[in-house]
């Protein structure tokens, strides 16, 4: 566990196995789900994104594996309703009833016997806050593919889950609509403070919303842990090559000027272009082939706004190229040419002039 | 061609002057294919729900026998509905072989496979992930399969619609279990076989009529309620 983290535990899953016709799909020996957290579970179709979710909400019996929820054992399986009623699940797709969208968001409520008096009273305030209050009357059947999600989404929410698990919930949707509804969604998740596991093929997607990263590949769990920690430091080729090895470094907005602004991140101020306001909270994602290395000054003739000093820390030969990891206050990968590397003799420990211009520098809004 | 004219005049005139056989086979009729489609939607309904969401062995071999069942031919139901209700068969010991009661067992068996395997498909087209959805949400197994039969309640109207057209313009069975004894087990078929036979025609198209007008009704109703929920 990193510095930071909450060291309390939600849920935590031990020996997690499921084998499918006697295959193993999946096979996550623990896991850590953490109170107020947003953990997001990235990796390619197949990786077992899903099965994970369905076996963390009881939906699926799992050939083998212990769960425990605040500290009390459940049963894994779907024979826990306790359990299954303080967490709830959102698909993809939004699996609406054919009935309003009130009676749809209602569901749960209704489920676990709730009074139609204290329905009528809590059922309004989520419809407000999901966006969809306008459409309290309207047949789910005749809902867009974003309104449905969103009433898919109030559904989970009106329960008050202690974990919302959700299995790429904006991966249908078209791209305006899908930025309308991860902004709210965004904004209720830290609102209402409600732990969540998303499942996301989406690498902007998971830098938005998630506190940590895992990142799965063939039913296991290749990497865990921070956001930056998982972009900047792949723990391994497949990790480094699903995320695409980019520095990624939260901070925030300082000052505006010119359509160029200044943020302050860990170990210094970086100059990016993009839509933010001061004060915002963002991501600075920078490629490393976007990234030149110097040993003296910047190369003469360059526009570059961002220029560091650092010392190099490691070098990985990658055949054509050279992958230059260098520590400028702030972790930052540059790659660099075979021919580049051996006029600039470069060497672990070795002291380089950086540099990237501000468009190269890829701006994630981000609330902190 | 004046054989069909006076008939259907003849007919008309029964229907409308509410002639007391006629009414009385007509509201036997209702009652007994009522209640066995009442049977058969218990059973029925129940049945397919479990075969389209239990997974077991030989399930696909259930499942070929109810879509089998559900071209059962009425006279291979009346034969064995008769053997089984036979003084000294099986159910003898329940004496109801040649009462409405048996006619009601024949339909209801007749009914059931349509319903069962309508059912079936209706849960087995709902979203694969609708079950798990409803379980996300909090809801023990029961309240799961009902709201998953809610859900395909249009597609379950239709299993009743066919189940019940099935049965209302049965004969063979019915006459064959019920022998279409007058004033006690004589249905509006089994009535519209014995009077054609007679050559009385104006009494069996009268007894047509009426059979075709049920038919209608029953399922311009059904339909009604499911084209409003359609549309709601």
């Amino acid at each position: 566990m990193s510095p930071g983290e909450n060291p309390a535990i939600l849920l935590k899953a031990e020996g997690l196995q499921v084998r499918r016709g006697g295959a193993l799909v999946l096979d996550i020996p623990v896991l850590d789900i953490f109170p107020d957290q947003i953990l997001a579970l990235i990796g390619p179709n197949g990786a077992g994104k899903s099965t994970l979710l369905l076996a963390l909400a009881c939906l699926l019996k799992p050939a083998r594996g212990r769960f425990s929820f605040n500290g009390r054992v459940i049963d894994a399986g779907r024979g826990d309703v306790e359990y299954r009623r303080r967490v709830a699940l959102v698909f993809q797709e939004p699996l609406l009833f054919d009935a309003t969208v009130f009676d749809n968001v209602a569901a749960g409520l209704k489920i676990r016997g709730t009074g139609r008096e204290e329905i009528v009273r809590t059922v309004p305030a989520y419809l407000e806050r999901f966006g969809i209050a306008h459409l309290a009357r309207r047949s789910a059947r005749k809902l867009s593919g974003g309104e449905a999600q969103r009433t898919s989404l109030a559904r989970a929410f009106v329960t008050k889950p202690e974990i919302v698990f959700l299995d790429e919930p904006f991966s249908s949707l078209d791209p305006p609509t899908r930025e309308a509804l991860i902004g709210d969604f965004e904004k209720i998740l830290r609102e209402t403070r409600t732990t969540a596991v998303v499942a996301t093929h989406d690498q902007t997607e998971a830098l938005r919303l998630a506190d940590r990263i895992a990142v799965m590949n063939g039913g296991r769990i290749a990497q865990i842990g921070p956001v930056a920690e998982v972009m900047n430091r792949p723990a391994d080729g497949f990790v480094a090559s699903f995320v695409g090895v980019e520095t990624v470094l939260p901070g925030h907005v300082l000052r505006i000027s010119d359509g160029v602004f200044t943020a302050a991140v860990e170990g210094g101020e970086i100059e990016a272009v993009g839509h933010v306001r001061t004060g915002e909270g963002i991501l600075c994602c920078i490629r490393p082939e976007h990234v030149t290395l110097s040993t003296n000054a910047p190369p003469p003739g360059t526009s570059a706004r961002n220029v560091f000093s650092g010392r190099i820390r490691t070098i990985t030969p990658l055949g054509l190229f050279h992958r230059v990891r260098l520590d400028c206050g702030f972790d930052l990968t540059a790659y660099v040419t075979r021919q580049s590397f051996e006029t600039l003799s470069l060497e672990e420990g070795k002291s380089v002039i950086a540099s990237f211009k501000a468009t190269a520098v890829h701006v994630i809004p981000r609330q902190t | 061609m004046d054989l069909i004219l006076e008939g259907i005049k003849k007919a008309f005139f029964l229907i409308f002057t509410l002639d007391a056989e006629v009414l009385g086979i007509t509201l036997l009729s209702l009652k007994v294919s009522g209640l066995a489609t009442l049977i058969s939607m218990v059973v029925g309904i129940s049945a397919g729900t479990t075969a389209a969401l239990s997974r077991f062995p030989g399930r696909q071999l259930v499942v070929s026998l109810i879509n089998t069942g559900m071209a059962l031919p009425p006279v291979v139901v009346g034969l064995f509905v008769t053997i089984f209700l036979w003084r000294n068969g099986p159910l003898g010991f329940l004496e109801i072989l040649y009462t409405p009661t048996a006619i009601i067992l024949a339909q209801a068996v007749i009914a059931t496979p349509i319903v069962t395997g309508i059912t079936l498909a209706a849960i087995q087209n709902l979203p694969a992930n609708l079950r798990l959805q409803i379980l996300s949400l909090g809801a023990t197994r029961i309240q799961m399969v009902w709201m998953l039969v809610k859900e395909a309640r249009l597609p379950l109207l239709a299993a009743v619609m066919a189940g019940f057209g099935g049965v209302i313009s049965e004969v063979g069975a019915s006459i064959m279990v019920g022998g279409n004894i007058r004033g006690y087990s004589r249905v509006l078929t089994t009535a519209t076989v014995m009077e054609t036979g007679r050559g009385n025609f104006d009494v069996a198209i009268a007894l047509s009529v009426i059979l075709m007008l049920l038919a209608f009704t029953v399922n311009a109703i059904l339909t009604q309620i499911q084209q409003r929920e359609r549309l709601r």
